[in-house]
This record gives structure tokens, C-alpha cells and sequence, in this order.
């Protein structure tokens, strides 16, 4: 009976252990160089980025599973894909992926926030320098557990069961669309852009951003959506130059 | 007066390894329920749960995924204590020495089991110990099963020579083996996300054979291939029981249990896949998995009973000091 196991465990293991993570999870570059910006010739990108077609109305989510999320009367929507009437797309992180590379730049000290608040994430998307803290947040009168998924940095699950609760994690390698979840409330997510230079930016509600303050130089710019995926475009802007972008991911019609 | 070990049928024992038996499907049930709802880390810390020790956890607590991550750590500590008092249990009144070492085999197999547990939700439940973690779940529920019918009246006292027929023996332990397989296969799936690999039943991507391959999609593809072998050798078991051994109770019985376990099994599998993983559903389907295979093994067990020769024989009733409580007239072996 042994032996005719012993071909199906092999495979069996072999298939399990060959499972690894996501390798197409956008990397930006590293940054080696030396260079400072100079601010009397930077220049900016701005732009939009859109959705074409028609997109389905945000869900509303069940929540129930916890008494404290539906307090007062507490509603939450999926914020997966948010699209305004004329085609803004919120919550995509706009990033510039290649063309700094000989450019140094100082890490913040100053942590970027994100609240676990009405049982949500806020931010939903957000951008983190590497080496920047963020602090995470328990603002609600209920347990969460906060648990990132990186691919290039170090995972982390953390148990916050007390309201006012605060923890600081840093990362170290650059990686963008880093979810961050809830497991006692499955419909919490987040989502990071780690990235070693200051220019990123999330999309408002119509879709709109800006990176100020860019050096004279030739960019390759990237937006990532949690639901959409990635595009990219290259850039050329010169001293003192503004730029546009324009991003558009299409949809079902 | 002390009792002496024995192997005398004993209601109690027998009642306490069913229980046990029963509570391990249920634990099995709630583990199924914590991959099904995606609950797993949402305690992340063991063996505390928020600091806190199991049992002192406030129950107002137990929320959303804690609900089931938690549930699932309190019914499998209830019944490691179970598996305590019946290894214990048997030490002291079982005279089979090998019955005695499967009680603590058990017992060894169950604090492994809550080990890989915490190991799993510590390293954020790398698949190859979340499914090793599920393939000792069964292994567990076997060994209760196992228990209960090596203490049962049915074996200690079979009512006539049991069967000798060596192509039952040869094709059940088959299907017992070919369905842990078929078990792991699916405990894989479940934990590489491959469970919606294939979103379509009974065909996949529209064709007998996917055109389209990954690992997710082997995965899923060999555990359907898996049911069909599972199926066609339960039915060819079957088949064998009731053309050979029509009159057998202690096989028709299991082999009929197998028919409309396995049928209701490929049910449930292909409403798992229509209904996008259904927690209840999902859950439904591991429990039953569980039972296919536990029902294969009494079957196989009742196969192999004539090699247990005489050795489960016993001794005069009243001899072993056993109160009269113990002790089922009529039912002793002789």
C-alpha cells in the first residue's frame, strides 16, 4: 500500500512547495546615486488618470460580523474601484518608476498615518518613503489585527485590541501595491507604495495628481491600481517644465 | 477492587471513543470554517489570543474572524483534553498492549497537530505546513475512528468468522490510501487559493481538458481527476461488497454509507466551484471529505479483521473485576 503512495506525495509536495509569491508585483528602481534635486531648475508632471467604460457602482459592504462596525449607524462601501461621473479614477498610485537613479534623497522621519477607523482603512491607498515609519492606528472601540503582505519586505501580523493602540513599522525595499488586511474584519484592506524618492502620489476623487518638484530628466512614470493593474508611460521634462500624463485603463463597456 | 486491563467490550469506552470521534469531525468542521471565511491570522498570536490565555479570552471578543480562529483553538483544546482521557482510559483497562500504544499515538498526534496549529499562524500559514496541518487532521480523526471500532461489540465479539478475502483487503486499503491522497490534494488547493482555479463545472474553461495551465490550475484539475478516480474505485468496492458479501453487515453497511458519501461529496464539490466558495458549502464539503475517508477505513479495518486473528479474544466475564457496569452479558467474546 506504501509504495503507490509514494509517487502522489512526491508530487504533492513538489507542487506545494514550488508555491512562491506575487513576481509581477511592480518594483521600482533603487536609488544609488548622489545628486540633489536643485529647486530652481525642477520642474512637475501632473495629470489624470481615467477609466474608460462603465463601471459598476461601489458595493455596499456586509459588516455585520462585528457589533462595533455597525455602531451608529456605520455604512462602508468597496472602495476597489471608485470612478466619478466623468471618468476619474480614485485611489491609483502614481509613481516615477525609473529615472532618479542618480539622485540621493533623505528619508523622512515623519511617519505617515494610517487609521483602522469605522472599521476601514484610512487612508485606503497610500505612499510611504523607505525607511519612513508608518503608524498604524487602532481608532475604533474594537480588535483589529493588522496584517501586511509584502512581497520584498518583511511580513507582519499584528494584534491591536485596544482602542488608541498605535504600532510603527518601517520597510526597506521598495515595492508598490503592498496590501495590508484586517482578518477579523475580511473586508478591510489597504494598499502601499513603498518607494525611495518623494515623488508619488495617490489620485483624488477625479482622478487627478500632481509630483512637483521633479529634476529636469527623463521619467519612467507608472500608475498601479489594486483592481486595474499597472500602465506606464515615458516622460521627457525640462528645466523648469511642466508636464501632463494622462492614464487610461479600459473597462467593460 | 482494581480493575485488571481486559479486552471485554466496554459501553463507556466505546461511547467516550465515538464522542471523541465525533468531536474531531467537529473540529475539523471549524478548521474548515477558518480557511473558508480566510480567518486564519486573525488571531496572531499562539497559544495566547490577544494575550490573552485560550480560556480567559472575553467571549464579547469574538468577533468577525476571531469567531472562528478562536472557536476553532477552543473546541481543538477540548478535545486534545478528550484524546487525554482516552489514552489514559485505555492504558488502564485495555489488555491489548497495541490498543494501549494507539491511545497514546493519538495523544502524540494531537499535540503535533496543535503545534503545526500555532506554527501555521505564526509564519502566516506557509501552504506546505497549513496542509500538513490539515492531512494530520485527518490522520487524527482516523485514529479516533479507529479506536471506536477496535472497542466496538461488533469487533471484539464478531457474531461469526470474520471475512478472509484478500481482494477486499487489497481494495479497500486502496481507496482508504487513494482518498487521503485525493484529501491532500484538495487541502493544497484550498490552501494556494487554487479553489476557483477552474470557475467552471462540470467542465473546465469550457472543455473536458483546461488549455490554459499553472500551478493553481494543475492543482485543481488533479483533485477533479481525483474524484473520479475516488468515485469509480468506491463504486467498484462496492460492487465487490455487495456480489461477495451480500449477508455482512459489518461491510454492507460501510460500503453503502460509501456510496452516498462520495455522491454527496461530488455534490458539494461542484457547488464549491458554482456558487464561488460558499463558506457553508466549502465547509461541507471538508467535513464530508473527512467522512468519505473515515468510512473507507472502517470498511478497510472490517476487510482486515481476520488478521487480528484471535488476539482481541476474552477472558470470563467477572474475572477481570470490571464493575457490572462494564460489563455486557451476552456480549463477551469467548
Amino acid at each position: 500500500m506504501r509504495s503507490y503512495l509514494i509517487l502522489p506525495a512526491l508530487l504533492l509536495a513538489a507542487a506545494v512547495s514550488a508555491c512562491g509569491g506575487n513576481d509581477d508585483a511592480p518594483v521600482p528602481v533603487q536609488q544609488t546615486g548622489t545628486k540633489r534635486v536643485d529647486p530652481a531648475t525642477a520642474g512637475s508632471i501632473a495629470g489624470r488618470v481615467t477609466f474608460q467604460g462603465t463601471a459598476p457602482a461601489p458595493a455596499t459592504l456586509k459588516i455585520d460580523a462585528d457589533p462595533a462596525c455597525t455602531a451608529n449607524g456605520n455604512t462602508l462601501v468597496d472602495e476597489s474601484l471608485v470612478v466619478d461621473g466623468s471618468g476619474g479614477l480614485k485611489n491609483a498610485f502614481v509613481y516615477v518608476k525609473d529615472g532618479l537613479a542618480d539622485y540621493a534623497f533623505d528619508t523622512p522621519t515623519e511617519p505617515v498615518v494610517l487609521d483602522q477607523k469605522g472599521c476601514k482603512y484610512e487612508p485606503h491607498v497610500f505612499g510611504v518613503r523607505v525607511g519612513q515609519p508608518v503608524e498604524i492606528l487602532n481608532s475604533d472601540a474594537t480588535l483589529h489585527n493588522v496584517h501586511a503582505m509584502p512581497q520584498r519586505n518583511g511580513e507582519f501580523n499584528q494584534g491591536m485590541p485596544l482602542q488608541g493602540m498605535k504600532l510603527k513599522e518601517t520597510f526597506t525595499a521598495p515595492e508598490v501595491g503592498v496590501p495590508f488586511k484586517c482578518d477579523v474584519h475580511g473586508w478591510m484592506a489597504s494598499y502601499a507604495g513603498i518607494v525611495a524618492h518623494p515623488y508619488f502620489a495617490v489620485t483624488d476623487a477625479t482622478g487627478a495628481f500632481s509630483l512637483p518638484n521633479l529634476p529636469p530628466g527623463t521619467y519612467t512614470l507608472e500608475v498601479w491600481h489594486e483592481k486595474l493593474g499597472t500602465r506606464t508611460q515615458q516622460i521627457t521634462i525640462g528645466p523648469k517644465q511642466s508636464a501632463d500624463a494622462v492614464f487610461t485603463f479600459a473597462g467593460s463597456s | 477492587m482494581k480493575a485488571a486491563p481486559s479486552t471485554i467490550y466496554n459501553r463507556w469506552l466505546h461511547r467516550f471513543a465515538w464522542f471523541l470521534a465525533a468531536s474531531t469531525l467537529l473540529l475539523i468542521a471549524a478548521g474548515g470554517m477558518v480557511t473558508s471565511t480566510d480567518s486564519g491570522l486573525s488571531v496572531p498570536d499562539w497559544p495566547n489570543t490577544y494575550g490573552h490565555f485560550m480560556f480567559s479570552f472575553p467571549l464579547k471578543n469574538m468577533v468577525g474572524g476571531i469567531f472562528y480562529e478562536h472557536g476553532h483553538r477552543m473546541i481543538a483544546s477540548t478535545v486534545g483534553f478528550l484524546t487525554i482521557i482516552l489514552a489514559v482510559w485505555l492504558w488502564k483497562v485495555d489488555a491489548r498492549r497495541w490498543m494501549r500504544r494507539l491511545g497514546f499515538v493519538a495523544l502524540a498526534a494531537v499535540i503535533v497537530q496543535g503545534v503545526l496549529g500555532g506554527i501555521t499562524v505564526l509564519y502566516f500559514l506557509p501552504a506546505p505546513v497549513s496542509v500538513a496541518h490539515a492531512g494530520l487532521a485527518e490522520i487524527f480523526f482516523c485514529l479516533t475512528v479507529a479506536i471506536a471500532v477496535f472497542t466496538s461489540p461488533g469487533w471484539l465479539e464478531p457474531a461469526r468468522p470474520p471475512a478472509n478475502d484478500a481482494m477486499l483487503r487489497r481494495l479497500t486499503a486502496f481507496i482508504t490510501g487513494l482518498v487521503f491522497v485525493q484529501i491532500l490534494l484538495g487541502a493544497a488547493m484550498r490552501h494556494t487559493g487554487a479553489g476557483l482555479a477552474i470557475p467552471d463545472f462540470p467542465l473546465a474553461f469550457g472543455r473536458l481538458v483546461p488549455h490554459v495551465w499553472n500551478q493553481g490550475v494543475a492543482l485543481h484539475y488533479a483533485h477533479r481527476v481525483g474524484a473520479l478516480l475516488v468515485t469509480l474505485a468506491i463504486l467498484a468496492v462496492a460492487g465487490h461488497v455487495f456480489y461477495h458479501h451480500r449477508g455482512r453487515r459489518e461491510l454492507t453497511r460501510p460500503a453503502t454509507l460509501l456510496l452516498v458519501l462520495v455522491a454527496s461529496q461530488v455534490t458539494l464539490g461542484a457547488f464549491v466551484v458554482l456558487t464561488g466558495r460558499q463558506e457553508i458549502i466549502n465547509t461541507a464539503h471538508v467535513a464530508n471529505g473527512a467522512l468519505v475517508l473515515v468510512t473507507s477505513l472502517t470498511l478497510a479495518l472490517n476487510a482486515h479483521r481476520a488478521r487480528f486473528g484471535n488476539s482481541t479474544r476474552l477472558n470470563i466475564p467477572g474475572s477481570v473485576g470490571l464493575s457490572t457496569g462494564d460489563i455486557q452479558p451476552g456480549r463477551i467474546t469467548a
